[in-house]
Order: C-alpha cells, then structure tokens, then sequence
C-alpha cells in the first residue's frame, strides 16, 4: 500500500481554554477526493488550519506525504505542493487579477505559466487582467481564487466552504473545475455546506462532530446515514 | 406598524453584494426567524441593524423612526440588544460582571452607582447560567457563553432581541429549554428575530421565517410554508436536477435536516 | 515675485527631504503595521554615522553613503523587525507606541552615547556649486535633493508595482495569512521594508543635517513632519505622502517668507508641522466599530481599598521619617518625585487601564502649573480650578479625535505637545519666551504652608489620595466598564455605551489629574517656566511607567522616583548620560508588551517571600495565622506596597480575529 497523502492521528486543537480539536483522526489516500462534513462549529475549518498550518495543534501527528508536517509554517507547505483555499475571501482585494496571479509564482511556478493556465481555464480574468480583485463579482474572485488550485500544480488541495454565498449555478461550475483539477490526480480535501455537491465529485466522505470524526465512508452511505449520526434520529 | 422594518437594504463590499433589497420585519410578541445557508449575508443584515454596518442603500426603521444613520449605542438606548455569532462576551470579567456590565450602561450615568445585584441574579437566573456566576467569561463552554450574551441583553430590557446562532453549543435538553424561554420572552411582549441553523428550533418557535440566499430574501411565511418552498431547498442543496431532489430526500426531510448537518 | 519663487524652490527642497523620509515611514507602516514613532530618531543617528564616516574617518562621501544607505541602515531595520517590532501590528496599538518611543528615546540616547555634544558640521553634497535659474539661486544640494525624491518616487513605484516582491509587500497589508498560504513569506517581506524604510529615513536625515544641524533632537522631531505627510496619504497613499510632503515644504517656507516676524502669529511658524498633523487627524474619517478586534491581554492588578489605604498611610510615615532634617536640594527632589509619581498614576489611568497612550501628559502637568502660578492666592479651591482647567484642555485635545483611536489619539496628543512647546508656552501671557512665573505656596484650609517639608508632605498625602481615588474608580463601575470596552467595544456599542464620551471623559479625567500634580509643583518650585515641561521630557515619563508598571499605582510611585533621579544620575555623570537614555529606551522596548512591568516581579518576589515566611510565622505566631487565612487577597507587607496577584495572561483572542472584519473595513 502507498504512503498516504495525508495522514492525521490524534490531532488536538484549542482556542484559548476552549478545545476544539479532540483528537481528529483522518487518513485520505493519495488521489482521492475527500468531502469533509459536519455542523457549525465542528471544527472543520480549524482543521484545515491545522493540516494548512495556520493554526498550532496542541497534540497529535501529520503527515503529509509519509512526512512529518505537525506546525510547520504555512508558507514552507505552501512551496511543496500545499494548496489551500480559505474559507471567505481569498484573493487580496487591494491587488490586481494579474498582481494576484504573480504572487500565485510563490508556490513553485513561473508566473507566465500561472497566468497561461488561469487564463486558458478562465477567460473571464483574461478580460479583467487590470481590475482590482475586490472589485469583481464574488463568482470571479472565486474563480480567481481557483486559478491557485489550478496552476501551482499541488499534491493536496484544501478547499474550505468553496461555495460560500455564492450563486448555485456558479458553485456547480467551480465544482466542474474541482472535477477537473481531480481528475489531473491531485488529492483534494473539500468542506462544503452543500452536502450533495461536494458529495458528488468525492470519493470517499466524512462527518466531524464536536472536534472529532464520527463516520467516514462512501459518499452514498454518508449521505443516508448522515442524520442518524448527528442527529440520532431522522 | 411593526416594531423593526428593513427597507431595500443593499450591502455591497467591493463587487460583491453580501445583500441584496433585503426587506422583512420583526414585531412585538412574536418570534422572527431569518435563515439561509452559510454566506447567506444573515450576519451582515444583523450589523445593518444594529449600525455596526452601513447599508449600501435602504433604510432601517424602529419603532417608527429612520434610524439608518442613528449610531450603534443610540439605536441600542432605544430598546435594541444583540448576541454575536462569533462570541464578544467580555473574557477577562466574571459572568456576572459581564451582565453587571450591561446593566451599568443601561442604567446611564444616572444609575451608575446603583447598579441592583437583583437585577443580575434574576437575568443569570432566567437564563438558567447562575452557576457560572463568578467564572471567568473567557472559561465558560461556548453554549453558556451564547447565553451569557442573552442575560447581558435581558438586563436592559429591550424591546427588540437580535440573535446571532443563539442555540449553537447547546446540547439537546439545553436547546429546549432555550425555546421554551425564547417563547416566554415573546409572549412578554418582546419582538425576537433571530439567526439560526438548528432547524427544529426555528420550525418550533417562530411564527414568520424569512429565507435569505445570496444576499436576496428568497421566501417568506410560516414555517409551514417555508418548509413546502422549492427555493428553499434549493437554496440549501445547491442546485441539483429536481427529479434528483425528489428522488433523493423527501423536501420535508432536506430542510429539516441537511442544513443542520452541513453548514 | 523672484522672492516668491525662491521660497517655492526651498519648500519644494525640504518638501522633497519630507518626502523622502515619510515615504519610509508608510512602507513600514503598511506592510507592518507598526507606526514607527522613532523613524526620525533612526533618521538621527545614520545622520550621525554618515558624518562619522565622511568626516571624522574621512572616508570619501560616495562610500560614506553608500555604506550608510546600503550597508548600516538596511541592517538596523533588518534587525529591529526580526527583533523589535515582529509580531507588533498584531498587538494592542498601546504596546507597539510604547515599544518604538523606547526606541525614539534609546536612539537618542546612543546618539549622545557615541557622538558626546559638540560642534559638528555636516556640509552639503557640493556646497560650491549653484545654479542661478531666473533670479534664484538653487543650489546643488537642493537640486540633489530633489533629484533623490524624484528617484525614490519611481524605484518604489517599479518595486511596488512592478516587482513580486512589492506585490507580496502590498498584499501582506491586506492579509498576510493568505500571503503565506500562497507561498509567501510575510516575515521576510517586512523586514525588506523595514530595511528599506530604515534607508529611506536616513537619507532623509542626511539631507536636511546640513539645513537643520546635527542636532539630536532637531532630527529626531522632524519625524513631525513626516507623521503629518504621512497622514494625507492616510498611511497608505505613497503619492498623497509626496503630495503632503511638498505641500508641507513649502507652507512651512512661504511662512518664513511672508508671515510676520513678532506677535502671535511669528509664533505659528515652528509649529506648522505640529498644526497640520493635528488638522489632517481631525480631518480623517470616522472610525467603525468592529467585531473580533484583538482582544486585551494582561489584567491590572487591583488590590482592595482598605489594603491600599494601609499602604498610603505606610508611605507617609516613610516619607515623614525619612525627610526629617533633610536638606532643601534633597526635599525639592523627594517633592519632584512626588510629582512624577502623581503625573504617572494619570498614566495609569489613561494607558493601564483604558489602553490609550498620551505622549504628552508633562505638557497637561504645565497646563495646570501655568493655571496656578496666575492664582494670586493658592488653596484648595484654586487647585479645583487648576485641575479643571487641566481637564478641559484634556478634553479640547481627545474631542476633536474623538471619532478615531489609539494611534491617532496618540499623534493628536505629540501635535499638541509641540503646539504647547513652542508656541503656547513662550507666549508673553504664559511663562515668556524662556521665562519663568513666580507661584506661590499652596494654602490648606487658610494656613499657608511655608516650609519645605511640610509641602512635601501635603503633597505625598495628594498623592495617596489621587492613588486610593484611582483604585476606587477600578474597582468600580469605571474600571469594569474600561475592562469590557478592551475586551469588546462592539459589544459596548451594542448595549448601548457611546465609546466616544467615555473615552474623552477618561482622558479629561487623566489630564486634570497631571495638572493637578504640575500645580503642586508649581508651589513647591516657587518659580516655574516652560522648560520644567518640556514637550520631550512626555516621553522618558511615559517609558519610566511603563518599565515599573503602568497598570499599577506601585509601578507609578517607583517610576515617579526612577524619573527624578534620572537627571540627577545625567548630570553627576555626564560621561554616561546617553547610556541612562539608552538602557531606559531599551528597556521599555523589553518590557513594553508586559504593562505590568518591573512592580510585577516584585510582586512576585513578596509573593515568594510569602510562600517562604508564612510557615515560619505561623509557627511562631499563632494568633496572627487566621488572620492571614481569612482575607484571601491579603499580600504580605513589604515590598509588596500595593497590588495583588495576577490573573494568568490571556492568549490573544484568536477565536474571534475570524469574524467578518473583512467586511467592516470602510
């Protein structure tokens, strides 16, 4: 069997005296795509600042690709093939689609080859190269946002509530696009609030809980047993 | 007239629109829900009325008067008080100053050395968190938190109640306990409107839901005919083939449960 | 009309110098978030080296620069981010003012440490050649001056806008968590700016030395200049920052030209800088609530009332038998102490408490000595008066910002320190220009208090009563209230407390208190002038409570005596004198993010000493144990004045630094 690409044992998280993380065990297998479920206020989006290394783990293990990752700085992630989408905003508003784009270079490739991909994949932001991000629609700067996950060529992909107030008909073509980056044989780890959607581009599903993971399975049986897990009656 | 009429608000930051022509009420004695999935620009309306937030355009009006341009803490000395979604209780003081605190301003400058003990008590009591009294606000588990928030409200005795996600943290007994209270307050004659995810909740005790989806209130009704809306759930399953919608979940069960699960 | 164009071409010339400073000063404040009170001071003291280099060592000027410039400043600014200032913007604004005045006064003080005072000439690049243009004369170093803003606007245009670098540096304004999650490196790209932001405020200082003279703290005040250029650009804006310098420059040389040269209005001139500053804050627009602000961090300590009455009455009795049969020098000293320590427990107040800095508390404490000196008979009602007056002008200061916060409240208070300095002060009304005002001493209930000692007394028994009132005011309402507006003033707002007021209200209060320990002063000096409160002076004090405590009335009693030895250690040592500024600088940098400062470790000692006693005690005396037992907050006596323990520090808040505050931007 192969190295994982990530791999979470025990991970333990806390935001002052309150712990949020209690112990998150989670494997996801190179090439997969994983959906990541659960209530607010989970935990969900502080573990993907654990894995992104936006926020300490008290406790626990990471491995990302075999290798020990726990509280390593997010920029070193970054740069060896870490990509992680935040939840909100995630474009800088104040910079250019092209100024943003050229910071996406950080991560490993040449910033010609970046605009080349987000443009090909976008044409959208070929038209709206000189605007300020924060001026576009929410969809275009997700779109922008995507460009990222698209042309720095990442191992594992972290993308945290993607369809945040956006339209619907927007969310299934950024989610035409996660299919796209998947199928290119990126691991992809995705928190979503629509359930379905994320549910059918993945492979594998998992329902977090009070800062731990309670189920994990294929996507049909998370689906059908969902309620019964967080709920304890349907 | 009602006690809280939102007009047209629109909110854009940059290009984005966080909300669009919103346009509901809240009323005395009488629950409001306002509901949607995560983004949905639910918060954003709450600062629009609270002032924390200027509207693009729109107006807000309370108790009969514009008060779009009214500041934070005078629409607050006119009877409105608010939780906070993300929790702004005041960590480095007790439980019970924290609530002592918000009696303190409410009183004025007036009351300044009068602030009753009573009073505290009866609001920690109501919330059922007088066991936390001396905590510190900064140790307390997030529910109690949320509550604490509720009780710091209750003090000033407003006429309008703001509640940002105010069951969130609360395990199953506490949530019923919260309706049960919330129910009481309205039938005292306050106007609540209210922020929440937990479906049960809202379909149990308010009497007019509003749905926002991206900006836009996309219904509004009983909880009855919210529940029958096929925008609604389409607003919190994304859009999918409506054979598949019907095939899949039956609607009553998507909006009952789906959005509690995942957003 | 030639004479108007000369006066244009010198505006323009020092507006180019401005520019060039300020321009550093916004690119570290943007990528950093750290308002760099001491750019100036760095500005001083590369002055210093490069006139080191050029002229005592002799090294030819293109390597003195370029060692200066490229070599010694980038280095410093590459140090003090990695050091100093990381992590600053991310601290409440109070902390990183405090931090970068230590700088401001330990620059100084290397200054004087390296380069004792004496005559020195710094010539300008080309003293011999000119151009006459029309019937002007510019000279080269006005025209290399020029030249160099006019570089420096491009380089930092094609760095910002051209390069990943100055793109990254833009972006970590908005959000350095997603610069490092592209791949970026925030740290790296703030120290590049600091680095470059160093270099740009020590060509700055190179290019107006010659002009202004190698003057500690002529340089070091020029910052004003920039502060205010800065300001047009909202701290941001490169292009608005030249605009403002410039147009800074030449109103300050029209005002040479064509202002007159006596009466009130020849007054203004100095202070131009100082007025503009003032007007573009109170210009700014408003500031809005925000939700899941960085939340306070350390507790003031607080001990109980009655605990703290025992402790004053302890000090009097101290005081008493220690100024017995002392001499009136000694008593005069243990008097100024008793002054410092008073203006230092309005600190306590205004920055222990409530979290805002005033760089000019020593200018309130003249405000109400000038008040006093014009009583013709002081008592106690003349000192009510003193005090309100204090008070007003407090509030004459925090009103006009008071729609702002922190930072800007802060530069608003250096502007009217300034304002006061050299303008108001020097007036024929106030104490002339570098006179002096007789005062008269204060009387208590119709008996005058002429002798010395009994002065000093009734004015530690003042400053017991101003302890044991502030106290009061913590354990109360007020001091609940200051609590909860640290912890969340969104949460204030919502329940109804208008921020605003309180805020004026508290800086008021903490402005008639400092003027209620200048008028004391007043009256135990017998003569008073402008120079007892000079403007620069606001900034040792305020280091000196921080590095002793500024959230406890221990830390101002220590720093109050630490203040008044300071001169007296300067001047019996005049060889060290610089090094007292430069461990006081440094050691505020080193204790600016604990407030609690050195009064902390000794509470924590009384607590040892406790820990280490009490058994021995109780053993031996067993009647006084379960007196100890019952009253929980009971410190041992000692050094433990007053106070009490700590609460754990709080982490920063992170759980809310998440909330939508991308959205509350204006």
């Amino acid at each position: 069997m192969t190295v994982p690409m990530l791999e979470a044992i025990g991970i333990h998280a806390a935001y002052g005296r309150i712990e949020v993380l209690r112990g998150v065990d989670l494997t996801i297998p190179r090439g997969a795509v994983m959906a990541l479920l659960g209530p607010n206020g989970a935990g969900k989006s502080t573990f993907v600042k654990v894995i992104s290394g936006q926020k300490e783990a008290t406790a626990g293990d990471l491995h990302l690709g075999g290798v020990h990752v726990r509280n390593a700085s997010s920029d070193a992630l970054a740069r060896v093939g870490l990509c992680t989408v935040p939840e909100g905003r995630s474009v800088f508003p104040n910079l250019t689609v092209e100024e943003n784009l050229r910071l996406m270079s950080y991560a490993g490739v040449p910033a010609d080859a970046v605009m080349e991909t987000a443009f090909r994949y976008f044409p959208r932001l070929l038209e709206r190269r000189r605007q300020l991000a924060g001026t576009m629609s929410g969809g275009e700067q997700q779109m922008l946002a995507m460009s990222r996950a698209l042309a720095s060529d990442p191992a594992l992909l972290l993308l945290d509530e993607l369809s945040m107030g956006l339209a619907p008909l927007i969310v299934e073509e950024l989610y035409d696009t996660v299919r796209e980056i998947a199928e290119t044989g990126v691991t992809i780890l995705c928190i979503e609030q629509f359930a379905r959607t994320a549910l059918r581009v993945s492979d594998y599903a998992a329902v977090m809980t009070g800062g731990r993971i309670v189920a994990t399975g294929e996507p049909e049986e998370i689906m059908e047993s969902m309620a019964d897990v967080i709920l304890g009656a349907a | 007239m009602p006690l809280l009429e939102v007009n047209d608000v629109v909110v854009r930051f940059g290009g984005v629109t966080a909300v669009n022509q919103a346009r509901f009420t809240a009323d005395e004695r009488r629950i409001t829900g306002l509901i949607g999935p995560n983004g949905a620009g639910k918060t954003t309306c709450f600062n629009v009325i609270t002032g924390l937030q200027r509207p693009t355009s729109g107006s807000v009006r309370f108790g009969g008067r514009d008060v779009t341009r009214t500041a934070v803490h005078r629409r607050a000395r006119r009877g409105m008080a608010r939780t906070f979604q993300r929790l702004e209780a005041f960590g480095s003081l007790t439980v019970r100053d924290n609530v002592r605190v918000a009696l303190d301003i409410a009183g004025g400058f007036g009351g300044l050395m009068r602030s009753s003990s009573a009073r505290v008590d009866e609001a920690l009591d109501r919330v059922g968190i007088s066991e936390y009294a001396a905590e510190r606000a900064d140790s307390i588990p997030t529910g109690t938190a949320r509550l604490l928030e509720l009780a710091r409200c209750l003090v000033g005795d407003p006429k309008l109640l703001l509640l940002d996600e105010p069951s969130s943290g609360l395990d199953e007994s506490e949530t019923d306990a919260f309706g049960e209270l919330l129910i009481a307050l309205a039938s005292e004659g306050k106007a609540i409107l209210m922020v929440e995810h937990d479906m049960d909740l809202v379909m149990t005790v308010c009497d007019d839901i509003h749905v926002l989806d991206f900006g836009e209130i996309i219904c509004s009704g009983s909880p009855a005919e919210v529940r029958a809306d096929a925008r609604v759930q389409a607003a919190y399953l994304g859009a999918s083939d409506t054979d598949e919608t019907q095939h899949d979940l039956a609607p009553l069960d998507a909006t009952t449960t789906i959005p509690a699960v995942t957003s | 009309m030639s004479g108007f164009f000369a006066f244009v071409v010198l505006g323009v010339f020092t507006g180019a110098a401005y520019a060039i400073a300020a321009s550093g000063l916004v690119l570290t404040y943007a990528t950093t978030r750290v308002f760099n009170i001491a750019h100036g001071a760095f500005g001083m003291v590369l002055a210093f080296a490069f006139w080191d280099f050029s002229v005592r060592q002799g090294l030819p000027t293109w390597l003195s620069l370029v060692l200066v410039l490229g070599v010694v400043a980038p280095a410093i600014g590459w140090f003090i981010q990695r050091f100093v200032t990381r992590g600053l913007g991310d601290a409440p604004v109070s902390v990183s003012l405090v931090v970068t005045v230590g700088l401001l006064v330990g620059l100084i003080g290397v200054a004087q440490y390296l380069w004792p005072p004496e005559a020195r000439i710094l010539m300008p690049f080309r003293p011999e050649t000119g151009y006459q243009v029309g019937s002007t004369y510019v000279t080269a170093h006005q025209l290399i001056t020029i030249v160099c803003s006019v570089l420096v606007a491009t380089l930092l245009y094609l760095l910002l806008n051209r390069t990943r670098v100055g793109t990254a540096m833009r972006a970590s304004v908005d959000n350095p968590e997603l610069l490092q999650l592209f791949g970026g490196r925030p740290d790296r790209v703030a120290q590049l700016a600091w680095a470059i932001g160093i270099s740009l405020a020590a060509l700055g200082g190179i290019l107006l030395a010659p002009v202004v003279g190698l003057d500690y703290y002529a340089l070091t005040l020029l910052v004003i200049n920039a502060y205010a250029a800065a300001m047009l650009g909202r701290l941001k804006s490169l292009p608005l920052t030249f605009a403002g310098a410039m147009a800074l420059g030449i109103l300050e040389s029209l005002a040479v030209g064509y202002l007159p040269t006596d009466g009130f209005i020849a007054g203004i001139r100095p202070v131009i800088p100082a007025l503009f500053l003032f007007l573009l804050l109170v210009l700014l627009p408003q500031a809005q609530l925000r939700i899941g602000q960085v939340k306070g961090i350390v507790s003031a300590p607080v001990p109980s009332l009655l605990r703290a009455a025992i402790s004053g009455v302890v000090l009097l009795l101290v005081v008493i038998v220690v100024t017995t049969g002392m001499s009136e020098a000694n008593l005069l000293l243990v008097g100024t102490a008793a002054t410092f320590a008073m203006v230092m427990l309005s600190l306590v107040l205004l920055t222990g408490y409530g979290g805002h800095v005033s760089l000019a508390q020593l200018t309130f404490a003249g405000v109400g000595a000038l008040t006093y000196s014009k009583l013709a008979e002081p008592n106690l009602y003349g000192l009510v008066l003193t005090t309100l007056i204090a008070a007003g002008v407090g509030a004459l200061v925090a009103l006009p910002v008071l729609r702002l916060t922190g930072l800007y409240l802060a530069l608003a208070t250096l502007a009217f320190g300034v304002l006061m300095d050299k303008m108001i002060f020097q007036e024929e009304w106030a104490f002339g220009y570098n006179g002096t005002l007789p005062a008269d001493r204060l009387s208590v209930l119709g008996v005058k208090i002429e002798s010395t000692s009994g002065y000093v007394l009734v004015m530690v028994v003042f400053l017991v009563l101003m302890s044991l009132a502030v106290l009061a005011l913590r354990r109360g309402v007020v001091g609940r209230l200051l609590v909860a507006m640290r912890d969340s003033p969104s949460a204030c707002g919502t329940l109804g407390l208008d921020q605003r007021w309180f805020r004026v209200g508290l800086f008021a209060l903490s402005a008639g208190l400092a003027g209620l320990a200048g008028a004391l002063f007043a009256g135990l000096r017998g003569t008073i002038g402008a120079a007892d409160f000079q403007f620069f002076n606001s900034l040792p004090l305020l280091l000196l409570a921080v590095v002793f405590g500024i959230t406890s009335v221990t830390g101002a009693c220590l720093g109050g005596v630490g203040l008044m030895l300071l001169p007296e250690l300067q001047a019996n040592n005049p060889e060290l004198a610089g090094l007292f500024f430069v461990v006081l600088g440094f050691g505020a940098v080193a204790l600016g993010r604990d407030p609690n400062g050195l009064a902390n470790q000794l509470f924590r000692l009384g607590r040892w000493v406790r820990g280490q006693a009490e058994p021995w005690i109780r053993e031996r005396i067993p009647v006084w144990a379960p007196n100890l037992a019952d009253d929980e907050e009971l410190e041992p006596v000692g050094l433990d004045l007053i106070g009490e323990p700590l609460p754990a520090p709080r982490a920063a808040g992170d759980l809310v630094a998440e909330e939508e505050t991308s959205h509350a931007t204006p």
